[in-house]
């Protein structure tokens, strides 16, 4: 029995992890590029499980919300890096970080005005109801269906960072930015997209979470802290780092929810501080630079 | 151009003048500040505001000490002033200490809490230095929730009210509210005058050049480290004595003050009166509480009006109400 309810944990952790490795990717993909830390970013991740229930409730159908959601959220974040982060180029390091912060500010109050303050439960498609026997156990079918959703985008990402134009420019231009405007390559262009994706993967991660937890204003609050604890462990920028940091850091949350639950919400925490000791720039961390 | 023409127009004495101004305010800065606290109950339209500016401009002055002259944007410093709050709050309550003892207790555990996190925020450059912060103060937060036996959880910490403060040879009511203003700025005037030495001090200079070059700071030989880490428990110290000012205040230690939002409100503050500079942080503290208290009478949704301020502060005047005032005198 304590096998199996161990081994059920592990894929609760799964899932878990799963959502925190959206957000944090978005975040790393965010930063590697643009060089900015996005803090308006659990807002965004609750502005998109906010649009997912709105497009859900216009269209009736679960799908199209998770379809369209990141979509729209992630051209707001292109509006959102023309308009206002892009002006701040050239400036200290902490003025994107402080207008974002004021941003998460105004979208968190936005929401509030839209949707009232109150949480909304958000239910699971009819279809992704009900449970399925692993063989050690029965699973929610939705958690899985999130799992493999993540696994899906994360591959499309590799396919589309390694083995696509597009991708060899990304990752030429975070590597040296000057270079590429050398090369010719509209560079500002190329944030304004990235910044777009970064944004819609996140927006993916609020739909997705949402049958899973309320749906609420203060909701980003929490994952911001949580990407952020999974990007240190992971270290900035590295996208390897951000899942394997976003798995170990769902793991061991559901891990302790089951042997200490009163740890549950401290431990990641915990265990970012002891990784701060032992690798400062996390797993897969590059030193850090003047940055 | 239109300043160019207006500096113009202004005769030279009177620009000199200017300046002479500006660097007379800056030596008489400790006294100005004191009279300006002291009228500032009869100026304002209610003492509940000036108590909260008074309280929360400490809380600014002492972060600005790390974000403004340091040049480390930490997101994590309601936890010193949550610490602060708390450990003042279960002292009085559930040990009975006398309330001078209290505040020292929790002075010291807001400068205990800040030693460990600025060791573990320190190791830490530039842009990851706030998500640590930030991280590690949502750590002390779920802390105090789930030890619910001693800080009340969610309900926030209640049953302690300092109703008189007993002083050798005499008593003060600490219930009349203008007494109680005058007792609490008498400690936040120490705290200033505080401040002020520590920024004529050489420390004062050496966490200005950190600020301004790291690299060349430790090329002069300046231990950056333990610079960093003794400003960062300077502030946090600040911040908790505020926290004490305000368990003492409110007679309630409410969850929210160890909350991000509470960290954040510090930032906006600093940044809206002018990170780096002395004046700013009060005048930020003032200008933020005063929007706070006309924007929620007729609205209930103040907060986003104050964000998209705050945006365009970011924006358009990053150093701040005072900052610009001081830059904007130099040019003239």
């Amino acid at each position: 029995m304590t096998v199996q309810l161990i081994a059920m944990q592990l894929f609760s952790g799964l899932a878990l992890g799963a959502v925190l490795i959206m957000v944090a990717l978005g975040l790393s993909i965010i930063f590697g590029m643009l060089g900015i830390v996005n803090f308006a970013h659990g807002a965004l991740f609750m502005v998109g499980a906010y649009a997912g229930l709105y497009v859900a409730g216009l269209t009736g159908s679960f799908w199209w919300a998770l379809l369209i959601a990141p979509v729209m959220i992630g051209l707001f974040g292109m509006l959102i890096e023309r308009f206002l982060i892009r002006p701040l180029y050239g400036r200290s390091p902490d003025d994107p970080l402080l207008l974002t912060f004021g941003l998460g500010y105004v979208l968190v109050e936005a929401v509030r005005i839209l949707f009232g303050t109150d949480g909304i439960p958000f239910s699971t498609p009819a279809a992704l109801r009900g449970m399925v026997n692993l063989g050690i156990g029965f699973f929610p079918l939705y958690r899985l269906f999130v799992i493999g959703v993540v696994v899906a985008v994360l591959l499309l990402l590799w396919i589309g960072l390694e083995k696509t134009k597009f991708g060899l420019i990304v990752r030429a231009g975070s590597a040296d930015p000057l270079i590429m405007r050398v090369l010719g390559v509209d560079i500002s262009r190329l944030w304004l997209v990235v910044f777009g994706i970064g944004v819609g993967i996140t927006a993916l991660g609020g739909v997705l979470a949402a049958p899973m937890r309320n749906v609420s204003p203060e909701m980003g609050t929490l994952v911001l802290a949580e990407a952020f604890v999974v990007t240190v462990i992971g270290g900035m920028g590295s996208l390897p780092g951000a899942v394997i940091a976003g798995l170990i850091v769902g793991v061991s949350v559901s891990m302790t929810s089951l042997f200490a639950p009163e740890m549950a919400t401290i431990v990641m925490f915990a265990l970012m501080a002891f990784i701060l000791l032992v690798r400062p720039n996390g797993l897969y961390g590059r030193a850090a630079s003047g940055l | 151009m239109s300043f160019i023409r207006n500096a113009e127009l202004v005769p030279a004495p009177a620009r000199r003048s200017l300046a002479t101004l500006f660097s007379n305010v800056s030596r008489w800065r400790v006294p100005l500040s004191i009279l300006a606290l002291c009228i500032m109950p009869w100026v304002l339209p209610s003492q509940a505001l000036a108590v909260n500016v008074l309280i929360y401009g400490l809380v600014a002055v002492g972060y600005n000490l790390l974000f403004g002259y340091t040049g480390l944007l930490s997101f994590g410093h309601a936890a010193f002033f949550g610490a602060g709050a708390y450990a003042t709050g279960i002292a009085i309550g559930a040990f009975g200490v006398h309330w001078f003892i209290a505040m020292l207790i929790g002075v010291l555990v807001s400068g205990l809490l800040a030693t460990v996190m600025g060791m573990l925020a320190i190791r830490t450059r530039g842009i990851y230095f706030s998500m640590v912060t930030l991280a590690l103060a949502q750590l002390v937060y779920y802390a105090a929730l789930q030890a619910s036996s001693w800080t009340g959880g969610e309900n926030g910490l209640r049953g302690f009210t300092v109703s008189t403060l007993h002083l050798p040879g005499f008593s003060v009511n600490f219930l009349d509210p203008l007494v109680k203003y005058y007792a609490i700025m008498i400690v936040v005037a120490a705290a200033l005058w505080f401040v002020s030495r520590v920024l004529n001090s050489p420390f004062g200079a050496v966490i200005e050049a950190i600020r301004e070059n790291e690299t060349r700071a430790r090329a002069c030989g300046y231990d950056v480290e333990r610079t960093k880490l003794l400003s960062f428990i300077l502030s946090g110290i600040l911040c908790g004595l505020a926290g004490t000012l305000s368990a003492m205040h409110l007679s309630i230690v409410p969850l929210d003050s160890l909350h991000y939002h509470t960290s954040g409100l510090i930032v906006m503050m600093t940044l809206l009166g002018g990170a780096g500079s002395f004046f700013g942080p009060f005048i930020g503290a003032l200008a933020f509480l005063s929007m706070e208290d006309i924007f929620s009478l007729w609205t209930s949704n103040w907060q986003l009006i104050v964000g998209v301020i705050f945006i365009l502060f970011v924006l358009y005047l990053p150093k701040g109400i005072w900052g610009t005032l001081i830059s904007w005198g130099k040019s003239r």
